[in-house]
């Protein structure tokens, strides 16, 4: 019994000055080597977890929550998004949106991780200077059919640390295919009209069941 | 559908388009999209027939059919699409793509069993898909405006001056005889559609008006596809500095 509660101790300590050593790191952690790790992260849980396969929504909304979200910028891609309208808009008008906005595309998010099956993503070397503040990470995602899906991200480093503030799918950024919608519907009905139709949009996806899992 | 169908289809397209054009419908915020009017009601139409054709179809097929064997379906398609991707690639001057698109053919079409099986992927022989209206592109010839085509969905002036070469290179087209070859280009579009369904459920999500976001979508990954998923920076932003431009106008 004895040697076995040594070990014991022993993992324990290795794994707390992991923890500690590992606490440091993450802060200075690259760009490239950040998306790498919350995207392996992610598909994993998603491959070990039959809940998730199978749709369940405050499961795929929690792994969003927890392995995505604290690494997106959703204020700067919303402001792009938003435009020339962002400096027009009250502070409080800015979190609505901003809140709003993160929570549409964490639900069209959530709704594509469940589709995951045996994808495999790849990434390419990075470009650019290690002192750059704004990059591009790219890779793309090797599906068993037909052509394989670019998925790059733009990160930008303002507050010490690397944050996604865009995402390019199959081409198209993000951000950009926002920006005509926020443009038309702000022009039209303001930004509090922007509000409401992303609010009620998002009350709708809340209620409707996510996408039935492919067999 | 019957190719004679498609090119006629077409023709009536760009007629429609063309009256479109000398009548006039400017209801536009984008300047891509000077024809948004028509492109709209265009839209509509496809949506309707999709709604009430082509997606419960391929819902049905997606649920019924073995994945295995919408795998072969695809596979089998998408092979004698790298026969004409290949070429393309050669217009394009990229020799080394060229050369795996010919020997993912070759590869797939013998020990892939007529293409059934994508075994070339598996040797990590990339599938690229290259049309003649990327090669346009290359070439320098600009995208032109966004046109909406009756039943093909999306698409560019330019892409669809390029259209009858991507038709003429379609080895199915030449298929014999002509009720096998309906059937094919039949089980072709509604698998086409099937593999479709995840990401239009998506888009439904996503989209506050499908209508734009498809467009603005669409665009950005037609010049990507171009440029080999290489934009470069700068044509990247003339792309967004130009709505900025128009909306100072309004």
């Amino acid at each position: 019994m004895k040697p076995f509660m040594h070990l014991v101790a022993a993992a324990a300590t290795v794994a707390f000055s992991t923890v500690l050593v590992a606490a440091p790191a993450a802060a200075a952690e690259a760009p490239d080597a950040l998306v790498k790790r919350i995207s392996n992260e992610v598909i994993d849980s998603v491959k070990a977890d039959k809940d998730i396969q199978g749709g369940n929504r405050s499961k795929i909304m929690g792994l969003v929550n927890e392995k995505i979200l604290p690494y997106v910028d959703a204020e700067k891609m919303t402001q792009q998004a938003a435009g020339r309208h962002w400096r027009a808009a009250t502070p409080e008008q800015k979190q609505k949106l901003t809140k709003e906005f993160r929570d549409l595309l964490v639900y069209t998010y959530a709704g594509a991780l469940s589709t995951i099956k045996n994808e495999t993503v790849e990434f390419k070397p990075m470009r650019g200077s290690p002192t750059d503040s704004d990059v591009e990470v790219r890779s793309q995602v090797n599906v068993s059919r037909g052509e394989p899906i670019t998925l790059n991200y733009r990160l930008s480093n303002d507050s010490g640390s690397w944050k996604i503030y865009d995402v390019n799918v199959l081409g198209a950024w993000l951000v950009q295919t926002y920006t005509s919608t926020f443009n038309t519907e702000i022009t039209k009905n303001g930004v509090d009209g922007l509000i409401k139709r992303l609010a009620d949009r998002n009350a709708q996806l809340a209620s409707k069941p996510l996408a039935a899992p492919a067999k | 559908m019957n190719h004679t169908v498609t090119l006629s289809h077409l023709r009536l397209c760009a007629a429609a388009a063309a009256v479109l054009v000398l009548t006039g419908c400017a209801t536009t915020n984008n300047p891509q999209d000077p024809l948004e009017g028509y492109n709209r009601a265009m839209f509509a139409v496809n949506d309707t027939v999709d709604r009430a054709v082509l997606k419960p179809v391929a819902t049905g097929y997606k649920k019924v059919v073995p994945e295995f064997a919408q795998t072969g379906v695809g596979n089998f398609f998408g092979n004698l699409s790298d026969a004409w991707s290949s070429i393309n690639n050669l217009l394009q001057g990229k020799g080394e793509q060229a050369g795996t698109d010919f020997g993912r053919v070759a590869l797939n079409s013998t020990f892939g069993i007529f293409g059934l099986f994508d075994i070339a992927s598996e040797a990590g022989m990339q599938k690229s898909d290259e049309d003649f209206g990327q090669t346009l592109g290359k070439w320098g010839v600009p995208s032109g405006p966004y046109l909406i085509l009756p039943l093909l969905g999306p698409s560019t002036v330019r892409d669809t001056a390029a259209l009858p070469a991507d038709i003429g290179g379609d080895i199915w087209k030449y298929k014999e005889p002509a009720n096998w070859r309906n059937i094919g280009a039949g089980i072709r579009i509604v698998d086409t559609r099937a593999s479709l369904l995840d990401a239009s459920g998506l888009l439904e999500d996503a989209a506050l008006d499908r209508y734009e976001f498809l467009r603005d979508g669409y665009l950005q990954r037609r010049q990507s596809q171009v440029y080999d998923g290489d934009v470069p920076r700068q044509a990247d932003e003339a792309e967004e500095a130009a709505p900025a431009a128009s909306e100072k106008r309004q």
